[in-house]
Formats: structure tokens, C-alpha cells, sequence
């Protein structure tokens, strides 16, 4: 394989950016039927080097070279044209356009009066998806869909526009493990073909199970390149952090000691939440320097059920108590009084705000006690922001930097600090290191342990089995939407869990 | 990352962004050191008063404009509530001008409301909630002052041709207001909450900002400012005239905004850069008025200028 001439090749790309040097020198050769893993942290260069390859960014210095014709892609479009395609960590489509229009957006067939023929349409979009094992009513408007069957549909389309290359950053983020398999199933599929896939993830395994190479990035340089095989997890993480195997293995893979000392009553009782077709009498109780673990596949009601108690999902029938107390009414701006934070799992949608600088950012759900007579202290901002950004360790140049020029990575931090700043109770995290880097998932995982320490309630909700297992001492599993299980203890182990959630079907 | 030390490149992406921020600066400036050079009694006081006292109903309008623009929305109302504001106020005369203008004043912030009602309650569009409050208040204020009306109250009229300190009273409450505004805008929690829910709304509701409120309020803002607007100009005029004040005035308040570096995608608002944008477009008609040029030449190079300050926001996110 080394022999065939490369698909796609970068050499020496450097791109900077005010103040920053965000590529350094950095080469990457991608060989045909390649999954080639791209990997670092958060800001490592991963995501411009990506954009340099797709034509969003154009390189200070350095060449690309397709095949054996040196390029130069003005445009993401001319990338596209010349067959590299990307699926982006959020699905980049119209979500109020059908699922066919969305898998063959400019593409459409046509009548002879030139006009989209709608059953064509529709006809070629089913064949085009049920190649990939997907199955749905091509009619329906893509956001109908569940976030993994979209990304499903951003696949499809991406490969079926011809490409010879396909990036895919974050792929499975989204997805359940069934659907996993599936996109799996369909790299293989691609790889067979003589494609190349860029395979960009934080997921360990998937980069086992999937990639033939990998190329790690750290500080904007070329870390290593080669063979997947001849790292083990072990060195690749050390790799990509820079430091010796020895530390990384003292630590493990996740940052959690394990169990935390429960004191005192209840913090949060949630109590039958209910909600047509969605919540089905789901019960869960979190007691101060607890972490309760919410189990359960994509679509079981976790993110609901946190939501709900977050006064940011209405429900039909249930009761809410902080400390023993009603939690007021079921909106946020009354749940967050009573002490209850909730971090989203949608970052980009429901989290940052991207007009405002970090320390707005942080500041924003706090503003009420940050002020006085409606008038902003700017000095208390300024304490409060000081305290989080160096507690969190947030990586900014100044608070006054932009949020959305940080990394994913920070950017979670910046929304922890945020919530942390109304001075919470409970903090009900959703999915809180997904799609950040080693490094911020080790010290996000550190912060939850830390706050368990400290007396706050948390409710974990985690696709990550081995954050779940070892982060949390009680996990609740849920299934379409009502509580089958609950383990505690010894009990929690990644295969009770999938036990129970297998398990929980026979039940009703 | 690493540092770097002075990037000595001229980044057409920071350029676009600078341009954006402080080009209606530069343009007003431009623009001032040409009449100063090329355009015969410009520096008169007399002169400056006059362009100022036209401009500052615009100034008024476009400061409310500012702040609904900042939360994703537009208000298309604005010109129908100065006339109403205007037909209002000449009714109410009888009670004394106090009371009078306490009504109007009234009257724009209650549609103001209603407009931002329908926006967070019922949802609907913006752009459609004030379009319809556009035609049916202008309709409402024909029906209260059917034809021009003249009035004779001297407390009316002194507030439209008093000075103090040398300024027009006019200028100085737009000056004030502008004052008031930015305070809001960079000091206050609504301030703050207003741009986040322009940039995110759920986010912000997630958050517990009251956005539905915060909402509904800036509506009301832009209503108030719009019937201050609305009085003042009566006052000017010493006549209500709800068929034709305020016409069109909705697309020179959006003008201002736009041109002074405040993006219509929201999230941000820039209170000093509106107040520029005004001044430039009342600038440049002057300036071509006084050298001659017809009024369709002005038209023609405001386009211009929009779509430069539209182009340089575009350029805001390389």
C-alpha cells in the first residue's frame, strides 16, 4: 500500500491566524482504500488542517496534491468537485427539506420540462439510502429524524456525490451503537471501493475497530504518522498528549477515582415525570456529592428526563423537590433559582452564544446576581470570570476573545463555567465530554469529582459506558422513556448496564 | 498553539471586520472634510443646526430600530407609530401638551407591545408582525387626523424650536437618548440579555433569561422612540400630518443601523455606530443637494453605501 502513489497528499502546510500559528509544517498523505484516523486535542490542528484539505481554508505555504496533479481549492465547492467530500460534526443540511431533497440537494432528477421529478426523487433517494441500510420515509423533512439517522443521510450524501475522499469529523458522536455498525459497515464498504476515508474522532475504540492509519497533530505540528497497529491505546494517548506512557497509564483512560462519599438527604426528587409517548413515570433522586448516571440508548428519554427536571421540557404529570422543597415552576429561569443547572447536549444549539465574548458567555445565566438595580457589576463579572477561567483552565487569550474562535473543548468549559456561576445545587450534565478532546474530557471528568466533592448533586448522562461506569455511583437505565433499572455499587459494570437495557424490553 | 509575534500580512478578513466596525466613522469623516473644503458656507452654524435637527427624529427612530435588530428582529412600525404619535397628540391637546404627549407617548410604546407580543407569544415572523402594524396603524392615525391639522399650543411648539445651550432641544434629547441607550445597551442586564437572545435563543432560554419578555420590551423601546420621534417632528412642523410623517422612515432607521455596523443576523448592537450611520446618510444628501446634484443621485449613492456596510458584515466570518 505504501508503494500505490498517495489519493490525497499535504506537504508543509502552514496556516496562521492572528496570533496564532495553527499549522505548523505539517504533512499528510491519505493512500486509496485508507481509513487513515487524524487525532490530537483541541487545538492541535485538526480542524483547520481539515479545512485546508476541503477548501474552507487556503494554506500560507505548503502544497496539496491530488493524486499526481498538484491543487490548490479556492472554494469548499471546488474540493467537492474534485471528490472530497466532508461530513461535519453538525449536520450541515436543511432541516426543513425532505430527506430527499436534502440526500440530492442539487442534484435533483428532472422532467423533461425540467422541472424535479418528485417521484424520481423520491424513488432514488430510498435506493440511494437503503444501500446503507437505512430505512425511512424519504419523504419526511430531514429534522423529523433522529440526530443519527440525519448524520446517516449527511453520509450517504457525501458519498454518493462521487467522492474519492471522504472526511468524516466526529461521525459516530450522534449515533447509537447499531447505527455505529452500520457506518462501519459502509467504510468498509468505501475502503473496498479504493476510497479514501479521513476517520476524525475522540473515540479510542471506533479507531481500533476501523482505521488502518492514523496521523496525530499536536500544537499545530505533525506528532507521528504510521500504522495504527504499532501504537497501542496506551502510546497513542501519550502521543497525542505529549507525555510519557508511564504517567497516562497511572492515570487510566478516564479521570474518575471511582466512588464518592453521599452525604445527607436528597437533593433533587424527581418523581413520575411523564410525557406522552416520551417519559413514561421516571424517577430519579440525587443526593448531595453524589454522581448519578443516566443509562440508555440514543432516544431512552435521558436527555428528557434532565431537561424536564430543568424546567426546560414540559411534562404531563410528575413533581420536582430541591432539598425537600417544590422546585417552582417548570421553567429555567425558575429551576436555576431553586439550584438547578442543566448543560445541554447541544452545544452549538442550545449552549453557546456565539455573538458574545467568553466572559459574557460566563456571565450570562448569573446576571441577575451580578448585578444590581438591573445595572451589570462589571467588577463582580470580572471576579466571577477570573475565578472560572482559571479554575477550569480555560484556554483563552483574553475574556474578551469571541467564544466561537475556542476550541470544542473550551467551549464546554466556558458553558460549565457558566453554569457553575449561578452557584448550583445540582448540576445535570448532558453528555458533558462529548466531542472534546483527551485532555478537556480528563479535566471536565476532574471537575465532576471535584464538585461531588464538594456536596453538589450531579446527574451524569453519558453514551461513553466507561464514563458512566467508573464516573458514577448509582445508574438509572432508561428505555423508551421509562426507568428499567437501577444499578448501585459493585453493580455498576459497563455489562450490567447493557445487561439491563437489553434486559428492560421483556418488561412491558 | 504558538504565539506569533506581529503577523506582518494584511488580513482581508480583518480589514472587512474593521471596516465594518468604524468604515460609517471614516465615511463620516471623509465626507465632513470634503464640504469643509469643497462646499461654500458649510461650516456656518446655522447650517449645522439645521442638519442636525433634521436628523434627529431619524437618530431617535434608529436607536429602538438598533435594539429590535439586535434581538434577530426588524420593526417595520416605526414610521406608522410617529404618525399616530402625531395624530395622538394634537387630539389630546385640549388636556394640556403634558398630557398630551404623555398619551402619545403611550400609544406608541401599547403598539410597540402588540407588536412584540404577537413576535414572542404567537410567534410570528418579525418582519411580518410590524409589516402588518404598518399599514393598519398608519390606517388608525388617518382615521383619528383625517386631513393636516394645525395647532396653536405654545408649549408644543416651543418644544420643537427651543435651544438649550445653544443646541436645538430637538438634538439634545436625541443626544440624550443616544445617551441613555448606549448606558442600556453596554451596562444593564436587559442590555446583556437583549444580544444573547439575538445570537441564541435557545441558549438563552436554557439560561432562564426571560426572552419572551425581553422580547415584548424591546418592541415597547422601539414604539416609545418611535413616538418621541413622532412628537417631535410635529412639534417642528406645528401641524399633525399622519398621511405623510414618518413615511418611509422604517427604511432609514434599518438604513442606519445596517450602515453603522450592526449586523441584521443580531446579536449585537452598535448604539454610537447607528447614530453615525444617520449622520452619514443625512450627510451625503446635504452634500449633494448643495452641490446640485437631484435628489435620485442621493438615492443611488446611499445604495451604494448599504451594500458596502452589507459587504463588509459579510466579511465577518472568514
Amino acid at each position: 500500500m505504501a508503494a500505490a502513489p498517495p489519493l490525497l497528499e499535504a506537504r508543509g502546510i502552514r496556516k496562521a491566524f492572528p496570533g496564532v500559528l495553527a499549522l505548523d509544517d505539517v504533512s499528510f498523505r491519505l493512500g486509496p482504500g485508507e481509513v487513515h484516523a487524524l487525532v490530537g486535542e483541541n487545538g492541535a490542528g485538526k480542524s483547520t488542517l481539515i479545512k485546508v484539505l476541503t477548501g474552507v481554508y487556503q494554506p500560507d505555504r505548503g502544497e496539496l496534491r491530488l493524486g499526481r496533479k498538484q491543487v490548490a481549492f479556492a472554494t469548499p465547492l471546488q474540493a467537492q468537485r474534485a471528490g472530497i467530500s466532508t461530513i461535519y460534526q453538525e449536520v450541515n443540511l436543511v432541516p426543513q427539506r425532505s430527506v430527499a431533497h436534502n440526500l440530492l440537494l442539487g442534484r435533483e432528477p428532472r422532467t423533461r420540462l425540467g422541472v424535479i421529478d418528485l417521484a424520481g426523487l423520491y424513488d432514488a433517494a430510498t435506493r440511494t439510502l437503503s444501500q446503507y441500510g437505512i430505512r425511512v420515509d424519504v419523504r419526511r423533512p430531514l429534522r423529523s429524524l433522529g440526530m443519527g439517522a440525519q448524520q446517516m443521510v449527511a453520509l450517504a450524501r457525501a458519498v454518493s456525490t462521487e467522492a474519492r475522499v471522504v472526511i468524516m469529523d466526529e461521525p459516530t458522536s450522534a449515533l447509537e451503537p447499531r447505527e455505529v455498525d452500520t457506518l462501519f459497515g459502509v467504510i468498509d464498504r468505501l475502503r473496498g471501493q479504493g476510497m479514501a476515508v479521513v476517520y476524525v474522532s475522540h473515540r479510542m475504540e471506533e479507531l481500533y475497530r476501523i482505521c488502518d492509519r492514523v496521523t496525530v497533530l499536536r500544537d499545530g505540528r505533525l506528532a507521528h504518522t504510521g500504522p495504527l497497529a504499532e501504537l497501542d491505546r496506551l502510546k497513542l494517548i501519550a502521543v497525542m498528549l505529549g507525555r510519557d506512557v508511564a504517567e497516562v497509564r497511572e492515570r487510566g483512560t478516564t479521570t474518575f477515582s471511582g466512588d464518592h462519599e453521599v452525604r445527607g438527604g436528597p437533593l433533587v426528587e424527581a418523581k413520575g415525570l411523564s410525557r406522552r409517548n416520551l417519559l413514561n413515570d421516571v424517577s430519579v433522586t440525587v443526593r448531595p456529592g453524589e454522581v448519578v448516571g443516566l443509562g440508555g440508548l440514543l432516544g431512552a428519554g435521558r436527555s428528557e428526563t434532565a431537561k424536564a427536571i430543568a424546567g426546560a421540557f414540559p411534562v404531563d404529570a410528575g413533581t420536582v423537590l430541591v432539598a425537600g422543597r417544590q422546585a417552582g415552576r417548570a421553567t429555567p429561569a425558575a429551576r436555576i433559582r431553586a439550584g438547578v443547572s442543566l448543560l445541554p447536549e447541544d452545544r452549538k444549539a442550545e449552549g453557546i452564544v456565539p455573538a458574545l465574548s467568553v466572559r459574557d458567555n460566563i456571565a450570562l445565566a448569573a446576571l441577575p446576581r451580578l448585578s444590581s438595580a438591573g445595572v451589570v457589576s462589571e467588577a463582580k463579572i470580572d471576579r466571577i470570570v477570573d475565578t472560572f477561567v482559571r479554575r477550569l483552565r480555560i484556554k483563552v487569550t483574553s475574556p474578551h476573545q469571541k467564544v466561537s474562535e475556542l476550541s470544542g473543548g473550551n467551549q464546554q468549559k466556558v458553558l460549565l463555567a457558566r453554569w457553575l456561576a449561578t452557584g448550583p445545587k445540582v448540576l445535570l450534565l448532558d453528555e458533558p465530554t462529548r466531542g472534546i478532546d483527551v485532555g478537556a474530557k480528563a479535566e471536565v471528568q476532574a471537575l465532576i469529582e471535584e464538585l461531588a466533592a464538594e456536596g453538589l448533586g450531579v446527574l451524569l448522562i453519558s453514551s461513553d459506558l466507561e464514563e458512566l461506569v467508573e464516573g458514577a455511583d448509582r445508574v438509572v437505565v432508561l428505555r423508551d422513556g421509562a426507568v428499567v433499572g437501577e444499578l448501585a455499587g459493585g453493580q455498576v459494570t459497563e455489562s450490567a448496564i447493557i445487561t439491563a437495557i437489553a434486559a428492560g424490553g421483556g418488561d412491558d | 498553539m504558538t504565539e506569533l509575534t506581529a503577523v506582518p500580512v494584511i488580513d482581508k478578513a480583518r480589514l472587512l471586520s474593521w471596516l465594518q466596525q468604524y468604515g460609517v466613522y471614516l465615511a463620516v469623516l471623509v465626507l465632513l472634510l470634503f464640504n469643509v473644503l469643497f462646499t461654500p458656507h458649510f461650516l456656518e452654524p446655522a447650517n449645522f443646526r439645521t442638519q442636525l435637527i433634521q436628523v434627529a427624529p431619524i437618530v431617535i427612530t434608529s436607536l429602538g430600530m438598533a435594539l429590535v435588530i439586535g434581538t434577530e428582529g426588524v420593526d417595520l412600525s416605526v414610521g406608522s407609530v410617529m404618525a399616530l404619535s402625531s395624530a395622538v397628540v394634537v387630539l389630546y391637546l385640549g388636556y394640556g401638551a403634558g398630557p398630551a404627549i404623555v398619551v402619545a407617548l403611550l400609544a406608541g410604546a401599547l403598539v410597540g407591545t402588540g407588536g412584540g407580543a404577537l413576535v414572542a407569544y404567537v410567534g410570528v415572523q418579525p418582519i411580518v408582525a410590524t409589516l402588518a402594524l404598518l399599514v393598519g396603524i398608519r390606517g388608525v392615525a388617518n382615521v383619528l387626523v383625517p386631513q393636516l391639522r394645525e395647532f396653536r399650543n405654545p408649549t408644543l411648539i416651543w418644544l420643537g424650536s427651543t435651544s438649550v445651550a445653544g443646541l436645538p432641544l430637538v438634538v439634545a434629547i436625541a443626544a440624550a437618548l443616544t445617551a441613555v441607550v448606549a448606558f442600556v445597551v453596554r451596562r444593564t442586564v436587559f442590555g446583556r440579555q437583549l444580544v444573547a437572545v439575538g445570537s441564541n435563543r435557545a441558549a438563552s432560554e436554557l439560561s432562564g433569561l426571560p426572552v419572551k419578555r425581553i422580547l415584548v420590551s424591546v418592541y415597547a423601546v422601539s414604539g416609545t422612540l418611535a413616538a418621541v420621534a413622532g412628537i417631535l417632528a410635529t412639534s417642528r412642523l406645528q401641524a399633525s400630518d399622519p398621511t405623510s410623517l414618518g413615511l418611509l422612515m422604517e427604511l432609514s432607521a434599518i438604513t442606519a443601523v445596517v450602515v453603522g455596523g450592526t449586523p441584521l443576523s443580531g446579536g449585537q448592537v452598535r448604539v454610537l455606530g447607528t447614530v453615525m450611520g444617520a449622520l452619514l446618510m443625512q450627510l451625503l444628501s446635504a452634500t449633494l443637494i448643495k452641490h446640485n446634484l437631484p435628489q435620485s443621485w442621493t438615492q443611488m449613492v446611499q445604495a451604494v453605501i448599504i451594500l458596502a456596510a452589507v459587504y463588509a458584515a459579510r466579511g465577518r466570518h472568514p
